[in-house]
This record gives C-alpha cells, structure tokens and sequence, in this order.
C-alpha cells in the first residue's frame, strides 16, 4: 500500500489535528503533545461530522457534534455517543514531511 | 398537513430520505486559535458552583426540616425546590456534554444525581440529548421538542409545576424497571445501553418507594419535600428558561440561528441555567463550556440576531407567537440578522409538511 505526502510537520499544532481529503475521502492528521504523528478516519464513527474542528485533549479527540471521545492512536472509542471504533492509519515522518499509508 | 412528532411517525422518516435529518448545520466561521481557547477545560468554574450549589441545597433543606411544619419553612423550601428541580436541569445538560469539568468522574456524579433530581434515566436521556443536537427541532427526529406545533399552551403552563413531566415519568420509569427502553427510546439508545436504562430505573423506583415508605411511616409529607416534591414546586425555572430555547421560532430549519434563542438574563438566573441562556451560541458549538459561553456570544454576536435583553422581553417575542400558532401552525419568528452577518441557510425549509426537498445534503465526502 502506497505511503502518501499528506502534509509538512509544521502544518498541524501540537495537541491540535487537520483535516486532510485524499483520493475522494476524508482523514485527520493528529499531532500529539509528545511530538509524535497520528492518522484516523475523518469523520466521526457515531455522525456524519468532521472529527477536524474538534477539540485534541492529550492522546483523545472529541467531536465537536455530541462530545464523543476516541484515542487517536488506537481510535478506540472512550465516551458516549460514540461507540463503534475509529479507523486509525500508519503515519511516518520523513525530512519534515507527514507520509500516510492509505488502505 | 399536521405535524407528527413521533420518532416512529412519517415525519422522521421523510426527514432522513431527504437528508434534513444529520445534515451539516451553518456555523459562523471563528478562527481555530481562537475556537481552541473556548473550548478549552477546567474543573475550577463547576466545582466553585457545585459546592455553592449542594451547599446551597444543604443548608436550605435543613432549614426547612428544622421549621417544618411552620409556615417559616416556606422560604427555604422556594430556594431548596429550585435548585433540587431547576438548577438539575442545566447540571443535567452541561455534564451530559462533558464540558463542565474537565475531569470526566466529575462530569460522571454530577450527571447522575442532577438525572435522578430531574427525574430523566441518566442512561435514556444522554441519547435523546445527542440526537437533540443531530436534529435540533426536526419534527420526528428531535424527542426533546418542548412545545410542539400546534401548541398546547395548557401543558406548558403546568409544567412550570412539573405536573406532565412527572405524569409521564413515573409510568415510564416502572416501564423501565420491568421490560428496559420502550419502543420510541429503542429508536434513538443503542441496544448496548439497554440493561443500563433498566439498571437505572430499578434504581430510581427503590429511592422513590423508600422516600414513600418513610413518609407513610412518619405521617408526614416532609421525606417527598427533600425528594420528589421539589422537581415539582421548583420546577418553574427551568421551564421558564427552557421554554425561551426554541419557543415560536422556526423548525425543519439547518441554522441555529433560526430555531435558538439566546436571551441575556440576571447573575442568578444565569448561575441556575449554567449560561444555557446562550443557546444559538451553545447549539452552534457544543463543546465550548457553559463558562465560556459569554466569551463566545461576543465573539460571533455579529453574525447572529440581537439576542433578547431579558427574560421578559423574550417573552414578549414568543408567547405572541405561540398564539398565533394556534391558529396557523406553520407560523413562526424570523429575527432580523445584523448587516455582518451571513444569510440564513434555510434551503430545507419547504420540506415538512408533505413537500419535496429543495436542495441536496451537503456533507458530501465520505470519512477516509
């Protein structure tokens, strides 16, 4: 599977996330407080909203619909609403460059 | 065509075909730096109002047991049942967001005794609020509509006494306690959740028939007067604040801006309703704390109406309106917007009653 340039390192805050679309669908990009990369689905798994202007709280990202939580690095669903797991995606970072790999 | 409210009914069912049911909502665009700073947690804001809250509550009731039977108990109880039957209710809401604290335990305690005292299973109720929020005041999607069309100005006016929220409470706890969620709640509680609405609700029923052994065994009404009464004769705050939410404004709409209302209100009433009376703002962005909410009302005020200046101005504008929606259901307000603002985003709203959609759902690409 391809491993994807999906944004610079500088593009996504620390504890902060970005929205990015590839080849017809939606992803964020998650940069944690200790520095290291993440990527998920970009919508919620509970509504059909964008998990990017949600609210990035250590290792948990919270939808900004109804308040469900994940853990963006196993998207493990943690508060209500939400129930069904999170699609999480391997991520490398290469001289400054977040790389995706998209199933 | 009349109105169908129920969650089985036609209603809902055209709102999902047409895509007005989990549609993407119109938010006035607030920079993410900024966005990122409302929505920020602490605990320090709910736990002050928490123990001025039950400290509150505390000191009145015992005061109040202490006078009983005297008339000099009157006062108390007033304070007492307001907060018990009122001030639940915002508790109820603002944790069920996980938003007053930052610590989730915290959030977790709150909700569940602020559920028991507004008598709503805490287990049934965090899913009709999440779907409050999916389809704010679409017919047949939303259970949490408080005045539907055409309005039954009779059941409003006794709720302010609890009197129809409490009718329907009790038969539907001990529904609970036996067989779990009913038919409607099935439709919006996963099937996860259903033990826990039934753990719940034999929960709720063994404090209720304690609270009711001891009255019948002391002779007296006092025992009801600390639990369950008080979601009765306190009730009026929050029915008073509640029903200025969306009252005579519009419904089937994707903009907040026209089925909420925000109202500015005095301090207390304020600390009672948890800064709910921000409620464009709050049903705009939900995860901004009620802490936050006049930080956030300044900074996208410019994109919506003027909001009420009082309670009683705000009363002035729906209860006309109500009025006249009694004769003509489909009737409702429409607030001016401020020349900064952006245009309303009413494009469903020819859909209900009985008529085609006029444009597509908007939330187009799919998740990865």
């Amino acid at each position: 599977m391809p491993w994807i340039d999906a944004c610079a390192t500088d593009a996504v805050d620390q504890e902060d996330l970005i929205r990015w679309d590839h080849a017809g669908k939606t992803y964020a990009i998650y940069h944690s407080p200790d520095g290291d990369f993440f990527c998920t689905a970009g919508k919620c798994t509970h509504e059909d909203v964008h998990l990017c202007d949600g609210l990035v709280m250590d290792y948990l990202i919270e939808c900004p619909k109804h308040n469900g939580q994940f853990d963006y690095r196993t998207g493990e669903a943690r508060r209500a609403p939400v129930c069904v797991k999170l699609r999480t995606f391997p991520v490398k970072v290469e001289g400054g460059r977040v790389f995706v790999e998209v199933a | 065509m009349a109105r169908n409210y129920s969650m089985l009914g036609p209603d809902g069912a055209r709102a999902v075909e047409t895509g007005l049911a989990a549609a993407e909502w119109y938010h006035t665009d607030v920079p993410r730096k900024d966005m990122k700073a409302l929505m920020q947690r602490s605990d320090a804001p709910a736990i002050r109002d928490t123990i001025l809250l039950y400290g509150t509550m505390i000191l009145t009731a015992g005061i109040g047991i202490w006078l009983w039977p005297s008339l000099w108990s009157l006062p108390f109880w007033a304070v007492y049942g307001v907060l018990y039957g009122s001030a639940s209710d915002s508790r109820w809401h603002e944790c069920s967001h996980g938003t007053a604290f930052k610590t989730p335990w915290m959030n977790t305690v709150v909700y569940e005794i602020a559920s028991f005292m507004i008598m709503r299973n805490s287990a049934t109720w965090r899913w009709s609020h999440a779907r409050h929020h999916t389809d704010t005041y679409i017919v047949g999607r939303d259970p949490e509509i408080a005045v539907m069309r055409p309005p039954e100005l009779a059941k409003a006016i006794l709720n302010f006494f609890g009197i129809i929220d409490v009718i329907k409470f009790f038969p539907n706890m001990l529904y609970n306690a036996a067989f779990g969620p009913n038919a409607e709640e099935r439709t919006f509680v996963p099937q996860s959740e259903w033990g826990k609405v039934q753990r719940v609700a034999i929960l709720y029923t063994l404090i209720y028939a304690a609270t009711l052994a001891l009255a019948v065994w002391l002779q007296s009404i006092l025992p009801l007067m600390v639990i369950g009464l008080p979601r009765m004769y306190g009730a009026w705050h929050h029915v008073m604040t509640g029903l200025l939410q969306h009252g005579g404004l519009a419904d089937n709409v994707i903009d907040h801006r026209l089925n909420s209302r925000t109202v500015l209100m005095n301090p207390i009433s304020r600390f009672i309703y948890w800064n709910m009376n921000y409620h464009v703002e709050h049903h705009m962005f939900p995860m901004v704390p009620y802490h936050a909410l006049p930080r956030l009302h300044e900074t996208i005020r410019h994109d919506l109406p003027a909001p009420n200046r009082s309670i009683a101005e705000g009363y002035a504008e729906m209860w006309p309106a109500f009025r006249r929606q009694l004769a003509y259901e489909d009737y409702f307000l429409k607030r001016e917007l401020p020349p900064t603002a952006k245009p309303y985003r009413e494009e469903f709203h020819a859909i209900s009653p009985g008529t085609p959609p006029a444009a597509a759902p908007v939330n187009a690409l799919p998740a990865e």
